[in-house]
């Protein structure tokens, strides 16, 4: 279609759309109201189970197997744009010789984030099921913060201390123990996901059961997940040349 | 009385859409389909909104706002995240062997 | 083993196989991965057979975690009959592009094998759920493993550009039905399929109910292909690996048509008016049939012309459903399991043109194939049970719904569109097989050539004995849905169960054991018969003229709107994103006038 006849055809249904989410929008529930059925159930639930931070409850709980899907859908996309990404026929890995210098202030910065880093991200994931956070948060900064060693370092060196395919076994680990978690609630009590594992004391960091052991399993996914990902999207931009 | 939220939420989905429509860079059309789903975000997150109420954490005084729909944002945030990151793999790929990111360029699959 | 357990199982594994293949993918030769990937499809087709005996009783209702209701959380796995044998099919569907797979890929790697269990646990869990938010998570899981297999041959610019285009259309399509989720959410306060239903029932039809209706059934609508959301599908369908095309037209696309009669039933069917929802769905299902079936008969990219077939069937399967009766859904369910074998193995023969030739063309292939043995009579015998020959499934499906919907003008449409399917497909076959008629000129530049797609493996001597067993085997499944009574007979009390609204919401939320159904009328009958043979015989004839086409007169007469068909399937993405929202407002205008 031309230019013009895209525009029209869009502009059409746009006012259609635009006209009945108005029309639905008028008689939603006032914003900001206290009304919220789902939250005054799920709320105690979560109580009952040791894990105040109830999103992780409901994450990992409540709706787990909506997380299973999420986490297979990150790994499904990982391998897939692994494969997109993959050489092709007539494609090499190769090396650049030389590599740009980095700022002494970076290198020094890079250094000491690092660690810090690092820490950080441990810390969000362990602590999923207490405090804002989660496996999947804690994995993203785990594994940009592991990338400090490219913006610091070098591309080599990111290279040598990351190889891609322990991340990609220890993707895949994660997702397993994800789904084995699945059957121990399955076997043990009878129902696929069932948090099966003590609850503990309310606050402590062995606490809420199953919710620890799975943000565990999705932080150990998401990192090495997001890890082969930007590896592949690196080597495309850095490393992966054209032979003749 | 305040839609506001909402109707920005719809702005979002729209305008997204309107992006891909208006598209001449593919890198631009996967960010507009990435700002479409952020109209999502935004809807589900006024639908959980309470004004006064803290965040969904024990030891908050008083209301807390609607986890659920915030334990659904992360779900959604998560599949933008991967679409956008497969939608680019295909970007680089497509930039290679078309040597073109435009789509008016693109006229391998016609009828 | 209590049944409640096999909905998750279905789920989980196939994301416990692929967890293996991907684990140990570096360090074990292609042979183990085929098998652990194979036996894994294997065991998941158990699960759900077990699981479908299991439906015939009543459904099987699973809250995972051990959330039960008067919980007031969690989530609800709900299977019927038609549940899962939707299920079944995906799993035996994924088993048959596995066994071709074995030799089909040179270069393959595990990750085609990862992908393809992960988009086989997407459709089992699309399936089985009735969680309105899984529904989304499982509709998602199927899309982004279904881009990455798309874009898989990254050599060829068309296979990235096809993947590119369909994770765009569909994503768009996905985020507007996660808006009207979110919607309803707002609403009721609930994310399961029961309670929603059962709490808009209380409100009444509104404004709102109508945008969250129209929302929701877009993302379901881009995935069924349903016109104008279908530009995706042959775009994506001609690229896509030949194995990968198995799953998406046979299970994929029907999988949308799927969710729509899930959630317009169970979600809205206390608030919506049947006589609006049957409106829409015919109107749909027409333009759908119509435009389909025409661009079938343009296509010369043989992998394309069985896309647009896809959308024609898709189209008729649509009609079928729209009745809301318990013959029409059992129809088109049938119709579904039928299509399913037949197009698979129909697919699959042209893969192995393609790795034989390296060519899908059908004016490039003119008079190449009169050696080949397999594909020479098995091709047209293909065609003929796409067009709904009998005993296939395809014709019992299409018999049952042509009299579902009482009407001549529609079983008209049923017969002729079923037979422009088959013709196209024949035409193709007797020019490369048989070289009857002129050589093909090549005159329309807006139609994309089978020239420069990559050649799938290679197999000069033989075909291999795994791609031969493929074949075999959907075609015969395709025959057996047709002969073995007992398939209909579940369909048709499935179907009596799915549209059991009350009894559905009464079960998982109460456990209220269903109420037992009789049978409904599913066996062949003379008119059913003859409706097919007179498809068959039309293929035949369209088949036949097709071949001689290009001296006619006709063809000059019709050159200008054909132009215009063409010009609109451009594979610009702008175009199927504009058509995409000018969807939106024609199917919510459908509903408010019906």
């Amino acid at each position: 279609m031309s230019r013009r006849a895209r525009w029209v055809v869009f502009w059409l249904g746009g006012l259609g759309v635009a006209v009945l989410f108005v029309l639905a929008v008028l008689r939603l529930p006032e914003f900001g109201g206290l009304v919220h059925p789902y939250r005054d159930l799920s709320v105690p639930a979560a109580m009952g189970r040791s894990s105040p931070n109830v999103v992780s409850s409901i994450n990992f709980d409540q709706r787990a197997l909506d997380t299973l899907g999420e986490e297979t859908i990150l790994l499904g996309s990982v391998v897939g744009a692994a494969a997109l990404l993959r050489p092709s026929k007539d494609e090499k890995e190769q090396l650049a010789k030389e590599e740009g210098r980095v700022l002494e202030a970076t290198k020094l910065l890079g250094y000491l984030l690092l660690p810090v880093t690092l820490i950080l991200g441990a810390d969000v994931v362990t602590h999923g099921h207490l405090t804002p956070g989660g496996g999947f948060q804690g994995g993203v900064v785990l594994a940009t913060g592991l990338h400090l060693l490219y913006v610091a370092g070098s591309y080599r060196m990111l290279r040598r201390l990351r190889p891609v395919s322990w991340y990609e076994m220890a993707e895949a680990a994660g997702a397993g123990a994800f789904v084995v978690l699945g059957f121990v609630g399955l076997f043990l009590a009878g129902s696929f996901l069932a948090n099966v594992l003590p609850w503990g004391t309310l606050g402590d960091l062995f606490s809420s059961g199953s919710v620890f052991a799975l943000n565990v399993a999705v932080g150990a996914e998401v990192t090495s997940g997001v890890v082969v990902l930007l590896a592949r999207f690196l080597a495309q931009a850095l490393s992966v040349r054209e032979v003749k | 009385m305040n839609l506001l939220p909402y109707l920005v939420a719809g702005w979002l989905l729209l305008i997204g859409c309107f992006g891909v429509v208006r598209s001449r860079d593919l890198i631009h059309t996967v960010v507009c389909v990435a700002i479409a789903q952020s109209g999502t975000y935004v809807l589900l997150l006024g639908i959980g909104f309470q004004r006064g109420a803290s965040a969904p954490v024990q030891g908050a005084p008083g209301a807390v706002v609607d986890p659920v729909v915030q334990a659904l944002t992360l779900t959604d945030i998560v599949v933008s995240a991967t679409v956008t990151a497969l939608l680019l793999a295909l970007v680089i790929q497509i930039s290679k062997r078309a040597g073109t990111v435009d789509p008016d360029e693109l006229d391998e699959l016609r009828g | 083993m209590d049944p409640s357990w096999l909905p998750p199982l279905g789920i989980a594994i196939p994301l416990a196989g692929a967890c293996v293949v991907l684990a140990l993918a570096k360090f074990v030769p292609r042979l183990v991965v085929d098998i652990v990937a194979m036996v894994t499809a294997v065991v998941a087709v158990g699960a759900m057979s077990m699981l479908l005996a299991f439906t015939a009783a009543g459904r099987v209702v699973t809250w995972v975690g051990g959330w039960t209701p008067d919980h007031g959380v969690g989530i609800v796995l709900a299977a019927d009959p038609i549940g899962a044998g939707f299920a079944l099919l995906a799993c035996v569907l994924t088993a048959c592009a596995l066994i071709y797979t074995w030799r089909y890929f040179d270069d393959a790697e595990a990750h085609v094998h990862v992908l393809i269990l992960l988009f086989m646990a997407g459709m089992v869990g699309f399936s089985l759920t009735a969680d309105l938010f899984d529904l989304f998570v499982f509709l998602e899981l199927m899309s982004a493993t279904a881009y990455a297999l798309t874009g898989h041959k990254i050599e060829e610019p068309r296979s990235v550009q096809g993947g590119f285009t369909f994770g765009v259309v569909t994503s768009l399509g996905a985020y507007f039905s996660l808006a009207g989720i979110g919607i309803l959410y707002a609403r009721t306060g609930q994310l399961g399929m029961p309670q929603i239903g059962t709490a808009l029932a209380g409100h009444g039809m509104d404004a709102l109910v109508l945008a969250a209706l129209v929302l929701v059934l877009t993302g379901l609508l881009v995935k069924a292909a349903v016109v104008p959301f279908h530009f995706w599908l042959a775009d994506a369908h001609a690229v896509a690996p030949t194995p990968v095309c198995v799953l998406f037209s046979g299970v994929m696309a029907p999988l949308g048509l799927y969710g729509v009669l899930r959630v317009t039933t169970t979600v809205f069917g206390g608030v919506l008016p049947a006589a609006s929802a049957h409106g829409t769905f015919v109107v749909l299902g027409i333009a759908t049939a119509v435009v389909g079936a025409v661009l079938c008969l343009m296509q010369r990219h043989l992998k394309r012309m069985l896309a647009y077939s896809t959308i024609a069937h898709l189209g008729l399967f649509l009609i079928a459903m729209a009745t809301l009766t318990a013959s029409g859904v059992a129809g088109a369910v049938v119709y579904v399991f039928g299509h399913a074998g037949v197009k698979g193995a129909l697919f699959l023969m042209v893969g192995v043109l393609l790795a034989r030739k390296g060519n899908v063309d059908e004016f490039a292939l003119f008079c190449e194939g009169r050696d080949e043995r397999l594909t020479k009579w098995l091709l047209p015998l293909g065609a003929l049970a796409l067009a709904g020959l009998p005993p296939f499934g395809t014709g019992l499906g299409k018999a049952i719904s042509e009299e579902s919907t009482e009407s001549v003008a529609l079983t008209a449409l049923f017969v002729l569109v079923s037979a422009a399917t088959g013709g196209a497909v024949l035409r193709a076959s007797l020019r490369i097989h048989f070289g009857l008629g002129p050589p093909p000129d090549d005159t329309d530049r807006d139609t994309t050539k089978g020239e420069g797609e990559e050649q799938e493996g290679r197999f000069p001597n033989r075909v291999p004995a795994t791609m031969v067993a493929a074949i075999a085997v959907l075609l015969t499944g395709g025959l057996l849905v047709g002969v073995v009574p007992q398939v209909a007979e579940a369909m048709g009390v499935g179907a009596q169960r799915f549209l059991d609204r009350n009894g559905f919401i009464a079960q998982a939320m109460h456990g209220v054991a269903a109420a037992p159904v009789g049978g409904i009328e599913t066996a062949w009958t003379w008119s059913g018969v003859a409706l097919g043979l007179l498809s068959a015989v039309l293929a035949v004839a369209i088949g036949f003229v097709g071949v001689h086409f290009g001296l006619g007169r006709l063809r000059g007469a019709l050159k200008a709107p054909l132009h215009v068909v063409h010009r609109l399937h451009s594979g610009h993405v702008g175009d199927y994103a504009a058509w995409l929202v000018l969807g939106m407002t024609a199917v919510g205008a459908l509903f408010v006038i019906t």
